[in-house]
């Protein structure tokens, strides 16, 4: 083993400390440890956690997370992963009544110390022309390049959720959920 | 809370305690003596108590004292199912059990509030002789996991027999279980079936002093010889100290479903219960005198030369000969019935982890197939066994020594 799976669990470490782990108290011997299949990833600039995408036999789907930005403030300028031929940085908003999902102008600004939120009926990254059913249990690879170009590459675990709860039409990227995410 | 509950409290102790005293007996003043303060404080929430979920050892087999409720659920890998499949189910599962246990949601589920107080939430994975097949590794299946012997007395239905993977999710309170099993389960079922599910219970947490031991649906004290969690005696009896890696530091396990004749046995007189077992059934004490912790014994006779405790008794034949033949019984009781015919439908989910089964339940379960005086009141209705990885360390799936990464 080389120290490179050690390192990246002691950084899960201030991972988990940075993000919300409510009243866990539990007596582990060691700090809490980053969840096995979580996202793990890390720069000085910004962490990822409890990154997941939506698991889709084709076509298009979304990941879902938390960033957490360090320092300072963090712009997450475009995104890549190995399974889309086509990834983009998305926003719900509300279009003549209607929930609505389009790019985001600028991509997702990061605040320190005010964790950004990808989750269904809001912001996400969306994974387009899949080149591979993306299976529940599966570990997609994320990457992240941020205003300066640096990157922050994570792992998110494939979860099935109701059929529904998501619909991306093709062209027209209507049929977000109806909002009942509060 | 009404005024001046603490003195009421007191009373209704004392009252209770000579109730017990009149109808006790020699053994009870030990019994009552073991328990120092008899005004409890006022029972603390403990909603909130998480178990880690990473170490040597998977939660939910040392983890006590053992928690209120349980459900046993066995998956069967659904045909073609491969190392692939495995893989992903048990990344699933291990990112599911992790989160629930600290009582957060799974990764997706978004109602924060039903695994927030998760009451020592655990949950334990094993793997059948089905799981080895299905990822081209039966070589690594135990060979006593895959075949156990049958017993002179089974009666063995298959509906709670076998399965490819259990699932065994405990917790002090039945609703973050309840929850913690439908996610789970949900995450499992593009891979698996659902063959059996079996739930039980012990008494509710903090209706008697924290440490007693369970009292099962005949009235016994269930499990006071089990070897102690965090005693050389336990470790040398539960964990797995030779073999592959994924499995050094796990176990083996055997549930049992045994269904107790509750009518006849209700009707059986005081004193031929407490002969049939051999521990009396107030404090669990022997019948040879002593504290519930004491063995029972065997070379004790009356002012006639006779034995006092039966050479069938139950616990006579259940005892350990051997340090091999040392487990950790983790039972549960259930209670299915009544039925239309308004008999009980209930017993004991016998659940017993083990470093090794052949040398520990099979020799154990032999003997008192050939010759219990219980036999009259129980029977083996269901019967399945697990190999039990070792822990899971932070960063990797439950089993991945077994299946890669």
């Amino acid at each position: 083993m080389t120290s490179f799976p050690v390192r990246l669990a002691l950084l899960g470490v201030g991972l988990a400390a940075a993000t919300t782990l409510v009243g866990c108290g539990g007596s582990a011997s060691s700090a809490t440890p980053p969840p096995a299949t979580a996202a793990v990833a890390q720069t000085a600039a910004l962490t990822v956690t409890d990154a997941w995408v939506k698991a889709a036999d084709g076509g298009m789907t979304a990941v879902y997370g938390t960033l957490t930005a360090t320092s300072a403030p963090v712009t997450v300028a475009s995104a890549s992963s190995p399974v889309s031929g086509r990834t983009e940085l998305h926003e719900v908003v509300e279009s003549g009544g209607a929930m609505v999902m389009r790019q985001k102008e600028g991509g997702f600004v990061v605040q320190p110390g005010s964790p950004h939120t990808l989750a269904p009926g809001g912001d996400h990254i969306m994974l387009m022309d899949l080149t591979a059913p993306v299976r529940a249990g599966d570990q997609v690879e994320v990457t992240l390049t941020l205003g300066d170009g640096s990157t922050v590459a994570f792992t998110a675990l494939a979860k099935e959720v109701s059929a529904g709860e998501e619909k991306y039409e093709d062209g027209e990227m209507s049929g977000h959920e109806s909002g009942s995410h509060g | 809370m009404t005024p001046g509950g603490p003195p009421l409290k007191r009373r209704a102790l004392l009252v209770g305690g000579a109730a017990v005293l009149a109808g006790g007996g020699a053994a009870l003043g030990a019994g009552l003596a073991a328990r120092d303060d008899p005004v409890p404080a006022a029972p603390a929430s403990f909603g909130a108590e998480t178990v880690p979920f990473h170490g040597d050892h998977q939660p939910g087999i040392e983890t006590h004292p053992v928690q209120a409720h349980a459900a046993f659920v066995a998956l069967d890998l659904r045909p073609g199912s491969g190392t692939a499949d495995v893989r992903r189910l048990l990344r699933l599962l291990t990112d599911d059990a992790e989160r629930l246990m600290a009582g957060r949601v799974p990764l997706g589920a978004a109602d924060p509030e039903l695994p927030a107080r998760p009451a020592r939430l655990t949950v334990t994975v094993g793997f059948g002789p089905g799981l080895f097949d299905a990822i081209g590794r039966p070589d690594q299946c135990p060979p006593i996991i895959r075949q156990l012997p049958e017993f002179r007395t089974d009666r063995l239905d298959p509906r709670w027999c076998g399965g490819d993977l259990l699932l065994q999710v405990c917790s002090d309170d039945a609703v973050p279980l309840s929850y913690a099993l439908r996610r789970l389960v949900r995450d499992a079922r593009s891979v698996t079936t659902v063959r059996w599910t079996q739930r039980g219970f012990n008494p509710a947490r903090g209706a008697e002093p924290e440490g007693t031991t369970p009292r099962n649906l005949m009235g016994q004290r269930d499990g006071s010889a089990n070897p102690v969690p965090g005693t050389p005696e336990f470790e040398q009896a539960v964990w797995v100290r030779e073999g592959p890696d994924w499995l050094v530091g796990g176990s083996m396990l055997v549930l049992r479903r045994i269904r107790m004749e509750l009518e006849t046995w209700d009707d059986f007189g005081r004193a031929g219960k407490e002969m049939v077992v051999a521990r009396t059934l107030d404090t669990g004490a022997p019948v040879t005198g002593g504290l519930e912790t004491d063995d029972v014994d065997p070379r004790m006779v009356d002012g006639r030369g006779i034995p006092i405790a039966a050479a069938r008794s139950h616990v006579l034949q259940a005892t350990a000969r051997t340090e091999g033949e040392k487990m950790f019984r983790r039972g549960y009781s259930f209670d299915d019935g009544p039925t239309t015919d308004g008999l009980p439908d209930a017993g004991l989910l016998f659940a017993a982890y083990q470093a090794d089964i052949a040398t520990a339940f099979v020799p154990v379960q032999a003997r008192l197939a050939e010759s219990d005086l219980l036999n009259e009141w129980i029977t083996h209705i269901g019967s399945a066994t697990f190999a039990v990885p070792r822990g899971a360390r932070p960063g990797e799936f439950i089993g991945q020594g077994l299946l890669g990464t």
